[in-house]
């Protein structure tokens, strides 16, 4: 992955040269990186001060290991892989496969809460690191190693690419990603419709997705806003509690239902998109960036502050939960009404809640998509991308640039509304805490790492970074750091996202059959 | 002084476009010293000089994206002045008084259609039909049928542009020539009444260039509309323009037809240089 | 009068700590264009290993002050700049020529990574440290008994961000490097064929800019006297805030976007209400760039077209 120029006119040294010449500055940067952080661990204890362990052993097996296989990278930048297969081979099964061990050794043997070095100990295993997931990370750093070296087998290697091969790829890469959203899109469809009903679906599966669409429908929102019209909103968020805040005031306060409220619920978080937007979209690029990430602070800022309004930090509790459209899914209805199961003559289940908001959930979400997909047909559509590649041009063609990112703009807040009220109702209970800048941050990187624009991207992203952390909750301390570390390799591997390609909205030839068998341009 | 007859002549009914006293100051740089000149229905107007001269300085302050220190911009419609442009927002000039134009480094929707673009630049016709959106959530038949006359446009200046068999290719896709002259479909889509083009030759090769010239003729012929030209290709400014202003540090030191400009001992200084004067 | 001098030498020492951090994000937008979300991280970062620098030396037994604070200051600037360098190279480089909002992606990715990296390394835990130090002038006193406190601490924060900004402006206006860095900004490609090792140029504004955040973490270690993990979103927040409001881009804008932000800050707990400090610092924000879309000392964007 990393090159270091070589430069000068002197004689091109041997492979073995530039190899232990990489190491040595590699170990190190290992060295300036870990000295501090990882070779003293600061230790606060209630009523004493401040003291340290050292870890030192740990840093000796960093500057050891990272140098080698960067000697491997090394080797196979130069047309010889074997080291890479080998070595990293080995050195994948043996940290990879020692770490799985420790791990299923210390869950099944040793009490759950024991500390892990011992468990690794104890397996029989002498790994370098006391943390097997450190050890795994390792493993798994160099299972890289070993790709590389297969790519480098197969002649597939990085390298300088002209810019027509760069082109050609790009259109090939563009190509499959349509090809694969025409399969994954309805595929994704059907699962999200039948899996509740499958025999290994069970409620975690379901409020996991009922998660994940939420998200998924956050993204497609966002999409008008980031993917259409390319305006960049770090304050996403500030939409959605704006449509949470909506529904649990007036819920609370005036008795209303879910679905009286959704509709004011959207209409405030677009009346807030258009009011914040007016002074600031006229604002390019980055500053409307950091505009909108103060304003999604200044509304979470006022949520904590105005106690008598939103219960300050404490947040609103108690709010209505979800109706069958006024059926309640209470066990003991009121004397003279019914509830769900009475209605229908079922057995009482908390299911029954559970999967109906779920439908709700994904019924919204489908509806944003069917919306979206829609709006991109439309003049206003056109309009939104046209600003998105260049407002100058728009401006000549005589379209108004304020109004027509004001829809933009209105139309994401709105959805972003929707599913602010979806999650107060899910969740009864509403605080601050739910709209911090990091959920603006994962439903942007949803909306990127899709690949912008790209409907079944987004919903591919959001499965991605919100249902993988769920299912590795067993990785607790090291979910965060895998969340972030996912976010930065996707970008490394696909800059332009999982799936990026662009449909034209319109087409003179539809299919291209009878006339000149031209592909339609696939740039996104 | 011949040119001073023509640049005071009193507008009548084939005027479009009248600049008076038109000045366009950057801090201490005087882009534009004090220009006035008429442009006609019906007519390409050149407007030619070295580079740094105030030419594109010239199209910004008419389409908006500047707003001239000094100075007029009336433009007529039937005779009578029907808009102040220095006065009107840049996008405004755009819509409604029908002022397009296109740029010395072409700005196409790269990632859009070729197609695509021509629709774009129809937004306003079509964002009407289609009730703002909500007729075309709907999918009215109103708004279906303004959509199928602004492709029969789109297609009409496809073909006359050559671009036809690229409709669906992305733009950024084509190469130079075809991207000039969709800039200039672009544009026509757009219904104007003046239409500005900001050095349209720039990088063509001579059998294109030739083309671009019929191209503009038959726009001229056909619409009646008024075309102001920026050209360095003087072949290209002499061959068709009907009616030419040299600008030269901002200043106008000539205007007239192509054969009275080409005489003018101004305008032979300002491009050949002193020696010229002996 | 003498509540209102307090608070401006509060705001000072506070802005002058922005202002640091705030000239790391923006060289870095200045040259490639790009938020450096990651940077708030790297002055976490920073303020953690000056920290445990302090702590070595009391192990050590070096207690003398002066020498203290030379240690820290020196090897939490050599440390953090490891990793200025390192975020560039393995998140930034890989995407320069991509599409905008990749590197930014990558950037919020690797703010994430940072922080609960830091949290794994060093626990999740506020890490307090004892004041190093303490006492000050009194310089007036009011008829109620209101005393103005001018802290050695603060003098020293105040003095080495001066220090350390006029240093930084001889860099940039008189090395080969300032003006290699200028070129880049310029036009990368151009700076390029004429010879500007483009990438090592880009890898020093990291740099530098981490070895900033870094003096900053340090004062904020000194100051607060209580590091944690999460600490780089706010500050980082703040600081671009900052780097914003001066006109990002601009080093001086930088400094002055940090001090006026640290000033509304104090100034705004101690006139109006602690809790709606932020939104101070962001509504003037917002309004600065209303009425001057590129900030205090930002050049304005002439359109071309």
């Amino acid at each position: 992955m990393a090159t270091l120029t070589m430069t000068g006119a002197k004689p091109v040294p041997s492979t073995m040269q530039i190899a232990i010449k990489e190491a040595f500055l590699t170990a190190f940067l290992v060295f300036m990186l870990s000295f501090l952080m990882i070779g003293f661990e600061t230790q606060a204890q209630q009523g004493q001060p401040l003291s340290y362990v050292t870890r030192f052993a740990a840093i000796v097996w960093g500057i050891i290991l990272v140098p080698l296989g960067r000697i491997l990278i090394v080797f196979n930048r130069h047309g010889r892989p074997m080291p890479a297969l080998i070595g990293g081979g080995f050195a994948f099964l043996y940290l990879f496969g020692g770490a799985v061990i420790a791990i299923l050794f210390d869950v099944l043997v040793i009490p759950f809460n024991d500390y892990f070095g011992e468990a690794a100990g104890a397996a029989g295993i002498p790994l370098p690191f006391a943390d097997p997931i450190v050890d795994a990370i390792f493993g798994l750093g160099a299972l890289y190693i070993v790709i590389l070296g297969i790519q480098t087998m197969r002649h597939t290697a990085h390298g300088e690419l002209t810019l027509a091969q760069r082109e050609a790829k790009e259109a090939r890469t563009a190509l499959r990603a349509k090809q694969i959203s025409m399969v994954l899109g309805p595929a994704l469809l059907v699962t999200a419709l039948v899996l509740p009903f499958t025999p290994w679906s069970d409620r975690v599966l379901v409020e996991t997705m009922t998660l994940i669409l939420t998200y998924v429908m956050l993204g497609w929102g966002l999409n008008i806003v980031v993917g259409l019209a390319g305006l960049l909103d770090l304050g996403y968020v500030a939409f959605y509690a704006v449509g949470a805040y909506s529904y649990a005031k007036l819920a609370t306060e005036f008795g209303l239902d879910f679905w009286a409220s959704l509709p004011l619920a959207g209409a405030f978080a677009a009346f807030f998109g258009v009011v914040l937007g007016f002074p600031v979209l006229r604002l390019r690029g980055d500053y409307l960036a950091i505009v909108t990430l103060g304003f999604g602070e200044m509304i979470r800022i006022t949520l904590i502050n105005w106690q008598a309004f939103t219960g300050g930090p404490n947040g609103i509790t108690g709010i209505p939960r979800m109706t069958f459209f006024g059926v309640p899914f209470d066990r003991t209805p009121e004397e003279g009404t019914q509830a769900f199961h009475t209605l229908f003559g079922l057995e009482y289940s908390t299911m029954h809640r559970i999967l109906f908001l779920y439908y709700v959930i994904l019924g919204l979400a489908l509806i944003t998509n069917f919306f979206t997909i829609r709006l991109r047909k439309l003049p206003i559509g056109r309009a939104w991308e046209a600003l998105r590649e260049d407002e100058t041009a728009c401006r000549a063609l005589g379209i108004n640039p304020t109004n027509t990112k004001l829809t933009a703009f209105a139309l994401g807040a709105m959805m972003a509304g929707f599913a602010g009220s979806f999650f107060a109702v899910r969740q009864a209970f509403i605080s601050p805490e739910s709209f911090v800048f990091l959920e603006s941050a994962v439903i942007l990187a949803i909306v990127v790492l899709g690949g912008m624009g790209s409907q079944v991207g987004v919903a591919l992203a959001a499965v991605l970074l919100i249902g993988l952390p769920e299912v590795m909750r067993e990785l607790s301390l090291y979910r965060m750091l895998a969340f972030g570390a996912v976010m930065v390799l996707i970008m490394l591997w696909r800059p332009r996202g999982l799936l990026a390609h662009r449909e034209p909205t319109i087409l003179l030839r539809r299919g291209g059959g009878k006339a000149k068998p031209r592909k339609a341009g696939a740039t996104a | 002084m011949s040119f001073t007859a023509a640049a005071m002549a009193e507008p009548d009914d084939t005027s479009l476009l009248k600049v008076t006293h038109l000045t366009m100051r950057f801090g201490g740089l005087l882009a534009i010293d004090d220009v006035s000149f008429v442009a006609r229905q019906r007519e390409i107007t050149g407007i030619i000089g070295p580079n740094g001269a105030g030419k594109t300085t010239l199209f910004n302050c008419i389409t908006g994206f500047y707003k001239p220190t000094i100075g007029r911009l009336e433009l007529f419609r039937d005779g009578k002045v029907a808009y102040l442009l220095e006065q009107m927002e840049g996008y405004a000039i755009g819509q409604k008084a029908r002022v397009a134009r296109t740029f010395q480094n072409i700005r196409l929707f790269a990632g859009m259609s070729v197609l695509e673009n021509l629709m774009v630049a129809q937004h306003n016709k079509l964002m009407l039909a289609s009730g703002y959106t909500v007729f075309g959530m709907l999918g009215l038949p109103v708004y279906r049928k303004a959509e199928r006359a602004a492709q029969e446009k789109a297609v009409h200046w496809l073909e006359r542009c050559g671009l036809i068999d690229h409709a669906d290719l992305s733009a950024g896709n084509l190469p130079y020539g075809a991207q000039r002259r969709l800039e200039i479909a672009r544009a026509m889509c757009t219904d104007p009444v003046l239409l500005c083009l900001d050095e349209p030759a720039a990088g063509l090769n001579p059998r294109e260039s030739a083309e671009l010239n019929q191209l503009l003729l038959s726009i001229r012929d056909e619409t009646g509309i008024g075309v102001l030209l920026i050209e360095h290709d003087m072949s290209v400014v002499m061959g068709i323009s009907d009616h030419i202003i040299v600008l030269d540090y901002g200043k106008k030191i000539s205007d007239g037809t192509p054969a009275e400009v080409q005489r003018d001992p101004a305008v032979i200084r300002a491009y050949l240089g002193e020696e010229e004067k002996e | 009068m003498e509540y209102f001098t307090q608070q401006l030498i509060n705001g000072l020492t506070l802005g002058s700590i922005y202002g640091l951090i705030a000239i790391g994000y923006t060289m870095v937008y200045g040259i490639i264009g790009m938020i450096n979300f990651a940077h708030g991280d790297v002055y976490m970062i920073g303020a953690f290993q000056a920290m445990i620098v302090f702590l070595i030396c009391g192990a050590l037994g070096l207690t003398w002050v002066p020498l203290q604070l030379a240690l820290m200051l020196i090897m939490a600037v050599i440390f953090t700049a490891a990793y200025g360098w390192s975020v560039e190279r393995l998140a930034y480089r890989p995407l320069r020529g991509s599409p905008r909002l990749a590197p930014l992606i990558s950037a919020i990715g690797m703010s994430i990574v940072l922080s609960n990296y830091v949290q794994l390394a060093q626990g999740p835990r506020p890490k307090p440290i004892p004041p190093v130090i303490r006492g000050g002038f009194q310089i007036m006193e009011s008829d109620a008994g209101f005393v103005v406190q001018l802290g050695y601490l603060q003098i020293v924060i105040i003095l080495l961000t001066v220090a350390l900004m006029a240093i930084f402006a001889y860099l940039i206006a008189k090395t080969p490097l300032g003006r290699a860095q200028r070129a880049c900004e310029q036009d990368m490609k151009m700076a390029s064929l004429l010879g500007v090792n483009v990438d090592r140029t880009i890898s020093l504004t990291f740099v530098m800019g981490a070895a900033l955040a870094a003096v900053a973490g340090m004062m904020v270690t000194l100051y607060w006297g209580v590091n944690e993990f999460a600490m780089g979103f706010v500050a980082g927040i703040k600081a671009f805030t900052a780097a914003v409001l001066g006109g990002i881009g601009s080093l001086p804008g930088a400094m002055l976007g940090g001090i006026l932000i640290g000033l509304i800050e104090a100034m705004w707990s101690a006139y109006f209400s602690t809790e709606y400090k932020d939104v101070a610092a962001f509504g003037i924000l917002v309004l600065v760039l209303i009425f001057r879309p590129t900030g205090l000392l930002g050049r304005p964007e002439v359109e071309k077209v």
